[in-house]
């Protein structure tokens, strides 16, 4: 019998290892001491750290991916957290179609909103600039922020917004003074989740940021077409550990709104 | 009271009113207002830019159907379309062979389960270039497979990997693993226990309750990881462009190499034939029964 245990949990525990060893391999990669790719490093040190925080092209690049997504978020969880309050009283037939509409490009192959975006953005010289990739990652970041949004929306209580409307409160006050209030934990997360997906976005970048507006995903993909050296392992290990230290906050969010909503069940 | 004697506050007031009934009368009004700077926004910068783009294909360089009546005699196209369709095949299924035993770890182990989602997740949020970057570590010629398979005497010169079809596959089918584990782990987690039960104590082997229990009933999640892995791998670009054979050229970079010589209308083309398979398997997901909402909770 436990054998036979033994053997699933095997398997499953190679996958796993599948799973998370080639971040393993870049983070250890990232303290090698060697001048070239080579591992297991001969020895361990913080040389290709030095060299990203010694490099201005690096820092530059590291820089405007920071601003970029920031004003990612800022656009995108402004008008995603508006519209994922209307979309969910929309009559259905409208609905289906601005949910179909703001959710699609989780689906739409990145090549062809990228090549689509530039097409349009070169006519308005909004290629090489960083608005224009502000502009094109917005949309790929809002559906995080509405599917986020509309599940807070769903897990509160109806009767809260009634009580506010009833009592004289305009529409606009409710809004702003019940609603949002109660759905903050939502918006929290979209908007973490739109703050990485701009942050790691290359297609887009290959194609709008030209050489005026050369965001860190793109200095990477140019770095690594003409040569393998450890700086690379220094930098994505930086990012690795941004998106993980996001991923706690939005963990940790959830987890709280989920005790606050059980204490308030025990009441 | 006539319109000359209104004070210019109960002029506000009259359009207040006549606002409110407008509200009345239609109550998904401030709903659409709510929308409407999203809608406006995603048309502006999304839809209207693609399929401007798209339309390429009809009217470059006048309107016709010619770009895609000479496809089918198209000898680089088919060769690429093979490539692109095979590789999305046989990393689907690779995938899914993977996933399904995390997926049953993950829905029924209560100690590990957070462990395991961890392991899940921080790849899945991960940039797709660094972990095509720690592919390119692992699969190069000096990299930790060959230096692992010749330090223990499998071979004796290290193997070509790295700039092949297997390294294209293989890193897909890493970048794409959460995308199958996530659905199927959901399917299983929904399958009410006492089935289970009840099939063993009417005498099953384990064995017998998953095949003919378990795995029937988490077909929905099966079917919707599998679509949208398909549909994933379809549009690929980035990995196969830097750990695949100078041969194997993916749908994705075909059109970002038409787009660099300036040809928009076969690169229009060629868009238009990626996203109709992409949104019609999706369509297709839709209507599977159970399947539609996993598109929604993914990435």
């Amino acid at each position: 019998m436990s054998a036979v245990r033994f053997v699933p949990s095997l398997i499953v525990a190679l996958i796993l290892l599948f799973l998370a060893l080639p971040i393993v391999v870049v983070f250890v990669l990232s303290f090698s001491s060697a001048a070239y790719l080579t591992f297991p490093p001969p020895a361990f040190g913080f040389r290709w750290y030095k060299a990203y925080f010694g490099d201005s092209d690096w820092l530059d690049a590291t820089w405007l991916s920071l601003w970029v997504a920031a004003a990612v978020v800022a656009l995108s969880t402004t008008l995603g957290t508006l519209a994922a309050i209307g979309i969910v009283r929309l009559p259905r037939p409208i609905r289906i179609f601005t949910t179909a509409l703001v959710l699609s490009p989780l689906v739409v192959p990145g090549i062809v909103i990228a090549i689509g975006v530039y097409y349009a953005f070169s006519r308005y010289g909004l290629v090489g600039s960083s608005m224009g990739i502000v502009l094109a990652h917005t949309c790929l970041a809002v559906p995080f922020v509405v599917t986020s949004v509309s599940a807070s929306l769903a897990a509160i209580d109806p009767k809260l917004e009634h009580a506010a409307l009833s009592l004289g409160a305009t529409p606009g006050a409710t809004l702003w003074q019940v609603t949002l209030p109660l759905i903050r934990p939502g918006v929290l997360v979209g908007a973490l989740f739109a703050f990485i997906t701009s942050f790691d976005e290359v297609i887009i970048a290959l194609f709008l940021s030209g050489s005026g507006a050369v965001t860190l995903p793109r200095r990477m993909w140019d770095d690594l077409r003409f040569q393998l050296n450890p700086t690379i392992a220094a930098v994505s290990t930086l990012t690795i550990i941004l998106t993980a230290l996001l991923l706690a906050i939005a963990h940790l969010i959830r987890r709280r709104t989920e005790q606050l909503k059980n204490e308030k069940g025990d009441a | 009271m006539s319109d000359s004697s209104m004070t210019p506050s109960m002029r506000i007031l009259g359009g207040r009113r006549e606002w409110s009934r407008w509200r009345r009368d239609i109550p998904w009004l401030t709903p659409l207002l709510l929308a409407a700077p999203l809608l406006l926004y995603m048309a502006v910068f999304y839809a209207i830019p693609v399929v401007s783009m798209l339309l390429r294909s009809l009217n470059d360089p006048k309107w016709s159907l010619d770009h895609y009546a000479a496809l089918p005699s198209d000898v680089v196209f088919l060769k690429v379309l093979w490539i692109t369709l095979s590789t999305s095949f046989i990393v689907t299924l690779a995938t899914l062979m993977l996933a399904y035993p995390v997926a049953l770890a993950l829905s029924r182990a209560r100690s590990t389960a957070p462990l395991i989602l961890i392991v899940v997740l921080l790849p899945f949020w991960t940039s797709v270039l660094v972990r095509t970057y720690a592919w390119m570590v692992l699969l190069g010629r000096h990299g930790m497979i060959n230096e692992a398979l010749m330090a223990l005497g499998i071979i004796e010169q290290p193997l070509r990997l790295l700039n092949t079809t297997l390294a294209t596959e293989i890193a897909m089918v890493h970048i794409l693993l959460p995308y199958m584990i996530l659905p199927i782990a959901n399917a299983l987690r929904q399958i009410d226990p006492s089935l289970a039960l009840a099939s063993s104590g009417l005498g099953a082997t384990p064995w017998g309750t998953f095949r003919q229990v378990t795995f029937p009933l988490s077909m929905p999640g099966v079917a919707a990881g599998m679509l949208l892995v398909f549909v994933l791998a379809l549009g690929f670009y980035i990995t196969p462009a830097m750990v695949g054979g100078s041969r194997d050229i993916t749908l994705s970079m075909l059109i970002a190499q038409e787009v660099d010589q300036l040809h928009w209308g076969y690169a229009a083309t060629l868009s238009t034939l990626l996203l109709a398979v992409a949104l019609g398997l999706v369509a297709i997901a839709q209507l599977l029964p159970g399947v539609g909402n996993t598109f929604r909770t993914s990435k």
